[in-house]
């Protein structure tokens, strides 16, 4: 690990005319390439090809419920949705290379990883229909300590900072995990965080999706940084990019990155380089700011395509598998839209009941209010 | 036992927590071996060790965001903002984040965190060391907003703050960091949070304050005594929630009312105090409600500070006011 430099320690050094202070490097991890060929050997977690498999199934199950969502949005029962269509395997692949004791931090387009933690897809239909117990995480799996969806941009970074101190204030060997868009790197947020965690080396990685879209602002109108994995390096702590929609690289360099910072060995910022393929939510027209071209460009690039076509060269997948998959995932969705429109609503008075730990008295006249006007 | 003062008590009650639950620890610029700008964590860094008296980078956002992620983990933070005209960047935090963790988790997850900061004018400090925003984030659900006015309810309201299981911004005013002592022992005996505190009992008038200003209201009280008139004086010490009940009660029995605070009016918490009044109690009113405040100008630098804050003589001539009308 580098360590600052005092700059009187540099004034008082014996330096030549003009000479390199420092330098740094930011390297860039792929596994599979876009048609599915390995371009790199396989590491060793996906020796099993079940495991292939099944980062797979999760893919498509994701995208499957994604889908639901949308459609669910288009017809009255679900409010503004943001679709993660096209980001499958960064999401999966976060999910499942942390530990279960560790605490994900993430924004609205991370429900592949939310789904992997435990989170019940009926709770995620829950939220985005408009109703907190869809952040209650009530489930037997579910990942109780971490944190709900942070709507607003990067203002989650610096809550992971101090997530990631109380793990190793209290040493146990786990790890916060900070998922941000590209556009909020350009948020003082980020790098307040990402300084921060330097500092007390913390057992914090950050995960910057690089969908190339915030909203309408595409990454090269954000930042004149040629990558943003580099903005780490201004905090001291290493930052590498990843092709996302490779979930074979996205998987490796994510264990590799945990591993570090459950073992002591500090902070990392993870680039994933992705596309937003769906507009940024159900509210939004992307058609109004990009062209078609750089769409069908990207959809080339689909993540669930690429691994397919891998599993299938190797005979580990097939077309009846696909649509026994298909199906399965199909019902799984379905048995949780059910389950989601089942559910009966809150009684207006919920909106007191977890304001404080115990209601001041106070407020207790409004809810009371509340409470009689619903019985009038 | 001897006495002490504010910023003292403040120390004091630090210690004391940091000493009795290892959850508590202290953040925020220049707390450490510094003890902090206005001295309020002396000797705690040394005493309690680096890893839980933590000097922060220049980053109050962080100082913010990251008490929240250390709250949901089970610590208790105590952060320190240096100044209140630093505090902005973290009323996202609180707003956003701190004040709704609970609500938007169905209570899975908690905040009980304690932003610390100074408010307030008349020590003569730089510009943006003076303003008293307390508004601000008593307008904010979610988020208690205490602000004690002598050393022994620093004391005893900041050990409640640093307990209590949410989200609390605690303002100290600066004017009263070293200007009076007092005995505070130091029993761990926390007061309570959510009520007002009568300072002097009195049928004539009721007089509602709280931080600094708590004390021109003193001195207007005994001004008003010199001429007969006995007035009752609350400090209101949790401006958020609102213990309406005790002010309530105050002018039902004296029928007059001034409130006094240091901030601007426009929109201040004695106008929800006023109004409050009006609903609840305004029949038990004889003469109508008068507030003495700073002005809605912008604090003034050093040389005129005097002029801005609130004196006893404004205070007691809005009393007298009072008791003409009726």
């Amino acid at each position: 690990m580098r360590r600052p430099v005092d700059a009187t320690l540099r004034l008082a050094s014996d330096s030549q005319p003009n000479e390199l202070a420092a330098r740094f490097e930011v390297h860039y991890t792929r596994i599979l390439d876009p048609d599915g060929r390995l371009r790199a050997p396989l590491p060793e977690p996906f020796s099993d090809p079940g495991v292939l498999v099944s980062l797979y199934e999760e893919m498509l199950a994701l995208r499957l419920f994604d889908a639901k969502a949308v459609a669910l949005q288009r017809t009255g029962r679900l409010g503004t949705y943001p679709s993660c269509l096209g980001q499958e395997a960064t999401a999966i692949a976060l999910g499942r290379t942390m530990a279960r004791e560790d605490v994900l931090l993430a924004t609205y387009r991370e429900t592949g990883t939310m789904l992997v933690r435990g989170v019940r897809m009926a709770e995620i239909f829950l939220y985005w229909s408009g109703d907190e117990r869809g952040s209650d995480y009530s489930g037997p799996d579910a990942p109780k300590e971490d944190f709900p969806i942070c709507v607003p941009i990067a203002t989650h970074a610096p809550q992971a900072v101090g997530v990631a101190y109380a793990m190793k204030h209290k040493r146990e060997p786990r790890v916060a995990v900070c998922v941000l868009g590209d556009g909020a790197t350009s948020k003082g947020d980020f790098y307040e965080a990402m300084n921060g965690a330097g500092v007390w080396h913390l057992p914090l990685v950050f995960v910057v999706v690089n969908n190339e879209w915030a909203i309408s602002v595409p990454r090269s109108a954000q930042t004149r940084a040629q990558t943003l994995a580099q903005k780490a390096i201004a905090a001291g702590i290493p930052g590498e990019q990843v092709d996302g929609n490779d979930v074979l690289a996205v998987h490796s360099v994510m264990q590799r990155a945990l591993a570090a910072a459950r073992s002591g060995g500090g902070p990392s910022v993870i680039e994933a380089l992705t596309y937003r393929i769906a507009d940024h939510t159900t509210a939004d027209d992307a058609t109004r700011y990009r062209n078609a071209a750089d769409l069908d460009r990207a959809r080339r690039l689909d993540p669930l395509v690429r691994l397919r076509q891998y599993l299938v060269r190797e005979r580990l997948w097939s077309e009846p598998q696909e649509m026994a998959a298909r199906e399965a995932c199909n019902a799984r969705v379905e048995q949780a839209v059910a389950q989601f429109l089942a559910m009966p609503p809150r009684e207006p008075t919920a909106m007191f009941e977890h304001l404080f730990a115990e209601l001041p008295a106070s407020l207790h006249e409004q809810r009371d209010a509340v409470r009689g006007r619903d019985h009038e | 036992m001897s006495e002490i003062t504010l910023v003292e008590a403040v120390t004091q009650a630090l210690a004391h927590e940091l000493q009795t639950d290892e959850r508590v620890m202290l953040l925020g610029e220049d707390i450490g071996a510094n003890g902090g700008v206005f001295r309020a964590t002396t000797g705690l860094q040394e005493r309690f060790g680096a890893e839980r008296v933590v000097d922060t980078p220049l980053a109050e956002t962080l100082i913010a965001g990251m008490s929240i992620g250390l709250a949901a983990q089970g610590m208790r933070p105590v952060a320190e903002i240096q100044f209140m005209g630093f505090i902005y960047p973290a009323i996202d935090q609180l707003l956003n984040h701190a004040a709704r963790l609970r609500n938007r988790t169905c209570g899975r997850l908690s905040c009980p965190m304690v932003l610390r900061s100074p408010i307030g004018a008349g020590i003569h400090a730089p510009e943006h060391h003076s303003e008293s925003t307390e508004a601000l984030f008593a307008h904010i659900p979610g988020l208690r907003v205490v602000i004690p006015s002598s050393p022994a309810r620093a004391y005893g309201l900041l050990l409640a703050a640093i307990r209590d299981p949410d989200p609390v911004v605690f303002l100290e005013p600066t004017r009263l960091y070293r200007l009076a002592k007092e005995e505070v022992p130091d029993s761990g005996d926390a007061l309570p949070l959510d009520v007002c505190f009568v300072l002097r009992e009195g049928k004539d008038v009721t007089l509602v304050t709280w931080g600094a200003t708590t004390r021109e209201t003193l001195a207007a009280a005994d001004a008003l005594a010199d001429e007969g008139v006995e007035a009752e004086v609350i400090d209101v010490a949790t401006l958020a929630p609102l213990d309406m009940n005790t002010i309530l009660e105050s002018v039902a029995k004296t029928g007059r009312c001034v409130i006094a605070h240091e901030a601007a009016r426009n929109v201040g918490v004695g106008a929800e105090i006023a109004a409050r009044i009006a609903d609840r109690g305004l029949l038990t009113l004889l003469s109508p409600i008068k507030r003495v405040t700073g002005y809605d100008t912008i604090v003034p630098l050093a040389k005129l500070e005097p002029a801005y804050l609130p004196t006893p003589e404004r205070i007691a001539a809005a009393a007298r006011e009072t008791l003409e009308a009726a």
